[in-house]
């Protein structure tokens, strides 16, 4: 019926069709799994429900004197200037990490008072202020 | 004195580009046969004038001329001179100042490499690489002026940020934009070549020198940032997927599979459009990895002034570029003459486009990740960032039919190879690699499914281009290359592998056993250096049978007040060991993260590899054996 060359044409175009839909299929499960949300206290206490399993980031400023340091681990309260967490973390901390200093934790929720966090990030610059704590703060 | 110098230059620069322009177009319309001579003259004219105006800019960091008000945000006199002078491109203004000399002396540099091109061809090049360059030096004098006056002149200036205060960072961006710039030679002169219907094998070879220069530049460039993060930033690893890291991979990607088209165009004269399409494609990724870096629409980890102006006017200037480009290609298209008339499935054009594929996916995944955040901020207004485990998730097994396909690629045959008979080299190597992935994967609790075969295949590879070397047929450089790449794949995931680390807030006296090894806190002395205090921590790591101190630092510096980490590393050949401490209060508690990274110096040196690989390439004359 059809010749050689416009089947071979024809397989040729199923199969990048069939690659392009399975490369966005992976794209856009792998992205629902492993996007991290950008949280301020506010927002914790406003939330209905606490998904244990997803990652989120907190970001707000470290409450002056609530920094408690032992052996293994570090404990913080972050505030937005109305609500509070108080963060859980064991690992190593950036230079910039102080207390009344702009940061953000990314860890796991245990309930809407505690943040287990595996990671603290705060920018290189003292002025420097992460876009996202700004805007929480602005917005309170 | 430096600043009207270097003011009065950037727009006796923007004249000769103006008139560069006007007098290449229309010379490109007539039918002259030979280059105008003062095309020449004026380039090198503009070429002197950027240099110079670049010079009074480094000029004035070095005498700290704080009426300048670029030096007088980023320098301080008491800033070593070396780090005076890399602070010339440490800041957004002077970056880009160094961004334009590049872009002019790679034209001057072209002009004076393709004497024995098409003249029409050569005229449209310097015309799209002049309007390149007109777009940068308008932008530079409106937005970002590195010669803008303070008066008063004040007595002392702000600091360049000590995390930058490195030596391989100092060069990192200069490297990282010899690389990006590059690419601005490639795409002008594919439009020039799509346009004067010279795209053949001809032009493959003269542009090939082109790509490869960039190839290595951003291949180094990227090598350096990676290892300035590494001992830097103190988080232990050697990439983060962090935006800023993955614009240069982007481009990186594209280069690469420019790279090998390029050879098939030049051994096969096939592959015209898509070595077009390419090569718009690494420009506009370099560009725009200069705008997103620039602008402060991503959100890094790493910090750069930022001003939404300067973004608007990139991302104008891209898209008014892009579409030029696209434009070009769709009217030009019907001059493009294939003259194979038939592929087959079994050749190395086939294995070089299954290459291709590879890296158009493992383009797409990082441009998703990178650009995702920025989509779903603009319609949701939600805050998101995209996690490392996304990038593993969908790059990892993609390696593994990578892997297979790159043991045997390279040795098909042009145009149509046979199935050959059995050869028993590969199964013995194949068997080596798999007993030597037993031993390996026996000393680990990992439990990775895909760790197995990824190991197993990474191995054979690493033998089969081992193997290579005494076989094959192919050019010294190829080997080179696909040797350091199938090493770096190995130490990477053998360092994935085996790392291990531990945290902790230690007080001194303190000791904490982790994975059979004692860490001690002996000592913290502090003292006054040049332009920080130094506090200096003396750990000592006892294992089984030997011990080893490792002595990080923490710096304070006044100019700008800011406090930095100076991890100590002790490597060896077969591991790393790293060690980063901090100061969180003064309650007496440092926060200690020691690490173990087995390999690690194999990254660095497999990068070189690959990079040494195509500097061979550049270097050597004739390459008609490939």
């Amino acid at each position: 019926m059809y010749g050689k060359k416009v089947k071979f044409r024809a397989l040729f175009i199923f199969l990048i069709l069939i690659s392009l839909a399975l490369i966005i299929f992976l794209l856009a499960k792998s992205l629902e799994e492993n996007v991290v949300y950008f949280k301020s206290p506010t927002d914790i206490k406003n939330l209905n429900e606490i998904k244990n399993a997803q990652k989120i980031r907190v970001g707000g400023m470290v409450k002056k004197n609530s920094i408690i340091i032992n052996n293994k681990e570090i404990f913080f309260v972050i505030t937005d200037f109305k609500n509070e967490l108080l963060v859980n973390f064991n690992g190593s901390v950036p230079n910039l990490f102080e207390e009344g200093k702009g940061v953000v934790a990314e860890g796991f929720l245990k309930d809407k008072s505690l943040l287990n966090a595996d990671k603290i990030l705060a920018k290189h610059d003292e002025n420097y202020m992460p876009p996202e704590v700004s805007e929480a703060m602005k917005n309170n | 004195m430096s600043n009207y110098l270097g003011n009065y230059s950037l727009y006796i620069a923007l004249i000769a580009s103006v008139y560069l322009i006007f007098k290449s177009y229309l010379d490109a319309n007539s039918e002259n046969k030979y280059l105008d001579k003062n095309f020449v003259l004026i380039t090198s004219i503009q070429t002197i004038m950027i240099t110079v105006s670049f010079f009074s800019l480094v000029a004035a960091f070095v005498i700290s001329d704080f009426s300048n008000e670029t030096v007088f945000n980023n320098s301080h006199t008491l800033k070593p001179l070396f780090y005076k002078v890399s602070g010339t491109w440490g800041n957004h203004e002077g970056s880009l100042l160094l961004w334009l000399l590049v872009l002019s002396i790679f034209l001057f540099i072209f002009l004076l490499n393709s004497r024995s091109q098409d003249t029409k061809y050569k005229l449209l090049t310097i015309l799209f690489q002049q309007i390149i360059i007109s777009g940068f030096l308008v932008f530079i004098l409106l937005t970002s002026n590195p010669f803008k006056t303070l008066y008063p002149i004040p007595s002392e200036g702000l600091g360049l940020n000590p995390i930058l205060q490195d030596p391989a960072l100092a060069i990192h961006p200069p490297i990282l934009y010899l690389g990006y710039v590059g690419t601005s030679i490639i795409f002008s002169a594919s439009l020039a070549s799509m346009i004067s219907g010279n795209i053949g094998d001809k032009w493959a070879r003269h542009i090939k020198k082109w790509v490869l220069i960039s190839w290595v530049f951003l291949t180094i460039g990227i090598l350096l940032g990676s290892i300035w993060a590494y001992y830097e930033l103190g988080w232990g690893g050697f990439w983060f997927w962090d935006p800023v890291e993955n614009v240069s991979l982007m481009p990186w990607f594209c280069l690469t599979a420019l790279l090998h088209t390029v050879i098939v165009l030049q051994k096969r004269n096939s592959f015209q459009e898509w070595t077009i399409i390419l090569s718009i494609t690494t420009f506009s990724l370099s560009m725009s990895g200069t705008f997103l870096v620039r602008s402060g629409i991503l959100n890094s980890i790493h910090t750069f002034a930022n001003d939404p102006s300067r973004g608007l006017y990139i991302l104008s200037f891209l898209f008014i570029l892009i579409l030029m480009s696209i434009l070009i290609f769709f009217f030009n298209q019907n001059k493009i003459s294939n003259t194979v008339k038939e592929n087959f499935i079994l050749s190395k054009e086939t294995a070089i486009l299954v290459n291709n594929w590879f890296m158009m996916f493992f383009l797409s995944v990082v441009l998703v990740g990178t650009i995702y955040p920025i989509f779903l901020e603009v319609l949701n207004g939600s805050k998101i960032s995209v996690g490392s485990p996304f990038y593993h998730n969908l790059l990892i097994p993609f390696l593994i039919p990578f892997l297979i396909f790159m043991s045997f690629g390279p040795s098909l045959k042009w145009i149509k190879d046979k199935l050959k008979k059995f050869n028993y080299n590969i199964l013995i190597i194949f068997f080596v690699s798999l007993l030597i992935s037993y031993v390996i994967l026996t000393k680990t609790e990992n439990s990775f499914l895909l760790s197995i075969p990824l190991i197993v295949l990474s191995i054979y590879l690493l033998l089969v281009t081992i193997k290579d070397f005494f076989v094959s047929k192919s050019s010294i450089s190829q080997k080179i290359s696909h040797f350091g790449f199938s090493l770096l794949i190995t130490s990477i995931l053998l360092n994935g592998l085996f790392s291990n680390e531990f945290n902790s807030n230690m007080k001194v006296g303190d000791e904490r056993i982790f994975n059979e090894k004692v860490v001690k806190l002996k000592e913290v002395n502090v003292t006054d250096v040049d332009n920080y205090k130094s506090l200096k921590a003396s750990f000592e790591v006892t294992n089984k049978n030997s011990s080893f101190a490792l002595y990080p630092e923490v710096r304070i510096y006044q100019q700008p007040l800011t406090i930095t980490s100076e991890a100590d590393i002790k490597t060896t050949l077969f591991s790393d060991n790293f060690l980063v401490f901090n100061i969180i209060k003064d309650d007496g508690y440092y926060n200690v993260r020691y690490q173990y990274k087995p390999l690690m110096i194999w990254i660095w040196i497999s990068t070189i590899f690959i990079s040494l690989g195509g500097l061979l390439s550049v270097i050597r004359k004739n390459d008609q054996k490939y």
